[in-house]
C-alpha cells in the first residue's frame, strides 16, 4: 500500500473521529492540517507574490516604484513592536479604504444593476409571441418574489397592511429559497462523504 | 483611462452615495421606528449570558471574505459593539480568523474596546488568532477552539462558504448561544438551521445602526430605504415598458 494512501486514510479517520467527541487523534490531525496549510500558503506567497512582484523588481530590476509597497510592508511589520505599532495604522487604513473603494462599485453592479436587468430582460420577448402562458406566469412569480423580498428588507417602512402583506409574501419566498439551497447543498455534501467512504473501503481496505 | 461603459455604474454609485451622504449629513429624519430584528436585540443578551456562565465568547468573520469586502467591514463594525459590551462586562473575547490583516484590524478594535472600558489589562493579544488561510484548516482550527474553550456565545458574522455548517454545528453541539449573519445566500439556510438567530443578508449591514442611537446612522438607513423604493419602482415599471418593446433597462442598467 502506498504511504500516501495510508496517510490519507489515517487523517480521514482522525478527522471523522470528531463526530464522537474532541480527542487527541483529532487534535493531531487538526494541527497537521493547519500547519500544512499555513506552510503551503507561505511558500505560495513567497514564490508567487513576494519574489516576482516585490523582491525581483526592487533588487534585481532596480524599479524604484516597488519601494512603496516594500516600505508599507515594513511599516506593517512594526505591529510586532508595541511602541511602534501606531505606524502600521495608515497602512491598514490604506488597505481597507482602497479595497472597499474597489469592491463596493463592483458589488453594486453585480448585486443591484445586473440583478434588475436579469429580472426585466425576459419580459422583453413577451411581445414577439415566443412566450407561453406558463412561462409568463413563471416570470411574473419570479418578479413578485424579487419585489416582495426587497420590501421585506425595508427597515423604516410604514406599518400598513399593504407593506406588511408584501413583506410576509417575501418571507415565504425566502423560506422556499432557504429550503431549496439547504437540500441542494446537503446533497452535494453527501456526495463528498460518499467519496471519502469509497476511498476508505476501496483504496484503503480493498473491500469494494 | 476612463471606460465609457462604466459611466452608468458611476452615475448610479454617485447617486446612491449622494442620497445616503445627504441624509446622513443633514440628519433630518426624526427618530425612526425601525423594524424589529430579534437577532440584533439578542446580541447584548448573548454577551451577558456568556459572562454569567463565566465562559468566553467567540467572534469570527468566516473564510470567504478579506478585509476589503463590505460584509467583513460590517462584521468588524459589529465587533466594535460586541467587544465594547464584552470589555465592560469583563468577558473574554476570542477572535480566530483566516486573514492576517483582519486579525490586525480586530486586534485594534478589541484593544480599543478594553481601553475605553477601563480594563486595558484584560486585553489578551493571543485571543486574536490567525488560524490558517486554508478553508478547512480554518474550519478545523475554529472547531478546536470552540470544542476546548466551550464559549457561552458565538458570533458568526461575515462571508462564509463551505465551513458555515461545520462551525455552526460545532457551536450548537457545545451549547453556545449562536448569532449568525451573512450575505452568502447559500450558507444562510445552514445558519437558520443551526443557530439561534440569523441576520439575513442586508440585516448584517444595518445591525450597527440598530445598536447605536446615532441619528446620523439611522438617517442613512432611511436613505437606503429610499434607494430600495427606487429599485422596486424600476422593477415594476421596466418590465411593462419591455413588454411594449421599450428596452429602457438596457440604457440605465
Amino acid at each position: 500500500m502506498a504511504i500516501a494512501t495510508l496517510a490519507a486514510a489515517i487523517v480521514t479517520v482522525g478527522i471523522f473521529s470528531f463526530l464522537y467527541r474532541d480527542n487527541p487523534f483529532y487534535r493531531a490531525c487538526e494541527h497537521l492540517l493547519i500547519g500544512l496549510s499555513v506552510g503551503f500558503s507561505l511558500v505560495l506567497l513567497w514564490n508567487s507574490v513576494l519574489i516576482p512582484k516585490l523582491l525581483q523588481p526592487l533588487f534585481v530590476e532596480g524599479r524604484l516604484p516597488a519601494m512603496i509597497p516594500f516600505v508599507l510592508s515594513l511599516l506593517m511589520l512594526l505591529r510586532l513592536k508595541s511602541s511602534l505599532s501606531y505606524m502600521s495604522k495608515p497602512v491598514l487604513a490604506l488597505v481597507i479604504g482602497s479595497g472597499a473603494g474597489v469592491s463596493i462599485p463592483a458589488m453594486f453592479e453585480a448585486r443591484v444593476l445586473r440583478q434588475i436587468a436579469a429580472s426585466v430582460e425576459p419580459f422583453g420577448v413577451v411581445g414577439d409571441g415566443s412566450v407561453s402562458a406558463l412561462m409568463l406566469l413563471g416570470m411574473l412569480i419570479s418578479l413578485v418574489g424579487v419585489v416582495t423580498v426587497i420590501v421585506y428588507f425595508f427597515y423604516t417602512r410604514p406599518d400598513t397592511k399593504a407593506f406588511n402583506g408584501a413583506s410576509q409574501i417575501g418571507i415565504y419566498f425566502l423560506m422556499v429559497f432557504f429550503g431549496a439551497t439547504y437540500g441542494y447543498t446537503v446533497t452535494s455534501r453527501l456526495t463528498l462523504l460518499i467519496g471519502r467512504i469509497e476511498f476508505l473501503l476501496g483504496d484503503f481496505l480493498h473491500l469494494l | 483611462m476612463f471606460d465609457p461603459a462604466s459611466l452608468v455604474l458611476l452615475i448610479w454609485v454617485l447617486l446612491t452615495c449622494g442620497v445616503v451622504a445627504y441624509f446622513s449629513y443633514r440628519r433630518r429624519v426624526s427618530r425612526l421606528r425601525l423594524r424589529a430584528i430579534p437577532g440584533i436585540a439578542a446580541i447584548e443578551e448573548a454577551v451577558g449570558r456568556a459572562t454569567e456562565q463565566g465562559k468566553p465568547i467567540v467572534f469570527t468573520t468566516g473564510w470567504g471574505g478579506d478585509i476589503q469586502r463590505p460584509t467583513t467591514l460590517a462584521a468588524l463594525n459589529l465587533l466594535r459593539f460586541v467587544a465594547g459590551k464584552a470589555a465592560s462586562y469583563g468577558c473574554r473575547i476570542l477572535f480566530p480568523t483566516h486573514d492576517p490583516v483582519i486579525a490586525e484590524a480586530a486586534k485594534e478594535i478589541i484593544q480599543t474596546a478594553y481601553n475605553e472600558a477601563g480594563h486595558p489589562d484584560q486585553f489578551r493579544e493571543d485571543d486574536v488568532t490567525f488560524v490558517s488561510p486554508s478553508q478547512f484548516g480554518y474550519a478545523s482550527g475554529v472547531d478546536g477552539i470552540v470544542s476546548r474553550q466551550k464559549p457561552g456565545a458565538i458570533f458568526l458574522f461575515g462571508t462564509f462558504e463551505g465551513e458555515a455548517l461545520i462551525l455552526a454545528e460545532t457551536g450548537n453541539i457545545n451549547g453556545a448561544l449562536q448569532i449568525a449573519g451573512t450575505d452568502s445566500t447559500i450558507q444562510l439556510s445552514f445558519f437558520i438551521v443551526a443557530c439561534d438567530y440569523t441576520l439575513i443578508g442586508e440585516e448584517l449591514y444595518t445591525a450597527s445602526a440598530y445598536l447605536t442611537d446615532d441619528r446620523r446612522v439611522q438617517s442613512s438607513m432611511y436613505a437606503q430605504d429610499l434607494i430600495r423604493a427606487v429599485v422596486v419602482a424600476l422593477l415594476l415599471l421596466l418590465p411593462i415598458l419591455a413588454m411594449f418593446g421599450v428596452n429602457l433597462y438596457k440604457e440605465i442598467m
